[in-house]
């Protein structure tokens, strides 16, 4: 096996196809631990890992939770609601704090882009990215890899269109650096408001015609509409964004072709994706959240093997 | 790597040879195969765990319930090791409660593998019992566990190790007394 390279998961920019290669195959070994009557081995035992969400957060922080407990480690989840965030410590504050008793890896979930970067620089352990800002969210992009890889068998020449808000989106960036670097082709779809400046830069494609991604594409990952942003009049209305980009199956059918489903959620029915075909048999959504505590054990599994090799080094 | 080979414990028909005979003891103990099944430990445990099922098979006309195990993620020296080592499937496709199981591995030593090897098949639920059987026990046990099935006991001295090799895997089959490889 080609060794794992990575100390910390900030991102999956510059991320080789070794290393994800390496964390996918190691997924699907654990993606059977799941299945088993009694889901749990001792891995981890003896690894402290601490959640830190600093934005809201349910299926990530449940995820990796249930990652690590699946594994042995000992856990301690923080949110800011109940936290000294909210007394005013600062982000470099609370990290160093948490290090002096003794912690091993950190989950780090923040609004603010560059918070797990900032974290890997202030303390020793390995840090995790659970999502930062508009940054990246390297597990959801290695999720969506392992369920696309399940049903294909294979990444490479695959045709993605990510559809919808890929300006605000951490799930795009990761899944577009990390699917490119597997030798997929990908297309983002959107209204020209929602695609990013720094777009051309990336080597994609660029569609504002729904129905012409749906040709293309052997897999369509609608992302959602942050219903949050919408005073800022990226389009009219949420009716117009469906009109015009919303997944239907009107639209799906007139190509006569399997096309599979990918949605990072939350779903926003009625909106990015007619709610039917959300649940239709052309969608993987719940296996995605299935692997996701999957991907992320083989994440915290291959990291955990650098706090030894830390070890190491401080001995000899 | 060259291998300095000291003796020859087991030639390719020496191998088969005690594959019947470990299949036939299996089904002696057990009195016939109802309710057994055999688990195999990764890598050649697994391979010689599959022979052991054909012979059976031969010998009593039905196939038997066969699992492979990767033992990695119960292991217990991971604090010892640079880097994590690869995870392979466990594939163990019927249920293991109130089986008689057969747990098969090529060398026994410490009994660390047979040790993780229990735990994890208890993660599948709760056997009636679980036998081993294996190839070769080198003596140097640090555990209190012991196989029930056994090709050939030999003691070894420091700086000696036992090499299996399987068609499978190694394009030959056999059993070799080898020097222990010094590291580099």
């Amino acid at each position: 096996m080609s060794s794992f390279t990575l100390k910390h998961l900030l991102g999956l920019e510059g991320v080789s196809r070794d290393d994800i290669t390496t964390i996918l195959d190691t997924a699907a070994s654990f993606r059977e631990v799941l299945d088993r009557p009694y889901p749990k081995v001792p891995t981890l035992r003896g690894t402290t890992v601490v959640n830190l969400f600093f934005e809201a957060s349910t299926r990530t922080r449940i995820s990796f939770e249930l990652a690590e407990k699946r594994l042995s480690a000992d856990t301690i989840s923080f949110s800011t609601a109940t936290s000294s965030v909210k007394k005013g410590e600062t982000l470099r504050d609370t990290a160093q704090n948490i290090e002096a008793m003794r912690v091993d890896m950190v989950v780090i979930r923040h609004s603010a882009s560059g918070a797990p970067h900032f974290l890997s620089k202030c303390i020793k352990g390995t840090v995790i990215n659970a999502g930062d800002g508009a940054h990246e969210h390297p597990t959801q992009a290695l999720l969506d890899m392992m369920t696309i890889r399940d049903k294909f068998k294979r990444i490479e020449n695959l045709r993605i269109a990510i559809v919808g808000d890929i300006l605000h989106s951490r799930v795009a960036r990761s899944n577009i650096y990390g699917l490119t670097t597997m030798g997929a082709q990908v297309m983002l779809c959107a209204p020209s408001t929602l695609i990013p400046y720094e777009a051309h830069k990336w080597p994609v494609q660029i569609s504002y015609n729904v129905d012409d991604a749906i040709e293309w594409a052997d897999i369509l990952m609608v992302l959602r509409i942050q219903l949050e942003r919408q005073q800022a009049n990226f389009f009219p209305s949420l009716r117009e964004y469906h009109n015009y980009f919303g997944l239907t199956s009107d639209r799906i059918k007139r190509v006569n072709r399997d096309i599979t489903i990918m949605h990072p959620g939350p779903i926003n029915r009625g909106v990015e994706i007619e709610s039917e075909l959300a649940d239709s048999d052309k969608s993987v959504i719940l296996n995605q959240v299935t692997n996701g505590v999957a991907v992320r054990m083989a994440v915290l599994y291959l990291l955990s093997g650098e706090l030894k090799s830390d070890d190491e080094k401080t001995k000899s | 790597m060259e291998l300095k080979i000291k003796s020859k414990l087991f030639d390719e028909i020496g191998l088969t040879r005690t594959i019947t005979r470990l299949s036939h003891e299996i089904i002696e103990k057990n009195k016939g195969i109802d309710n057994l099944a055999v688990i195999g430990i990764r890598t050649r445990g697994a391979i010689i765990a599959q022979r052991i099922c054909r012979e059976i098979k031969s010998i009593e006309g039905r196939d038997l319930p066969l699992g492979i195990l990767d033992i990695t993620m119960y292991r217990d020296d991971f604090r010892n090791m640079l880097e994590q080592p690869k995870l392979q499937k466990t594939e163990i496709p019927f249920n293991i409660d109130d089986k008689n199981i057969v747990l098969i591995d090529d060398v026994i030593y410490t009994g660390r593998t047979t040790r993780a090897a229990l735990e994890a098949i208890m993660a599948f639920g709760r056997p009636k019992c679980i036998r081993m059987a294996v190839l070769v026990d080198r003596g140097g046990r640090e555990l209190p566990i012991q196989p029930d099935y056994v090709g050939r006991r030999i003691s070894i001295s420091p700086g000696e190790e036992i090499s299996v090799q399987m068609n499978e895997v190694d394009d030959i089959d056999g059993v070799l007394l080898v020097e222990r490889p010094t590291s580099p």
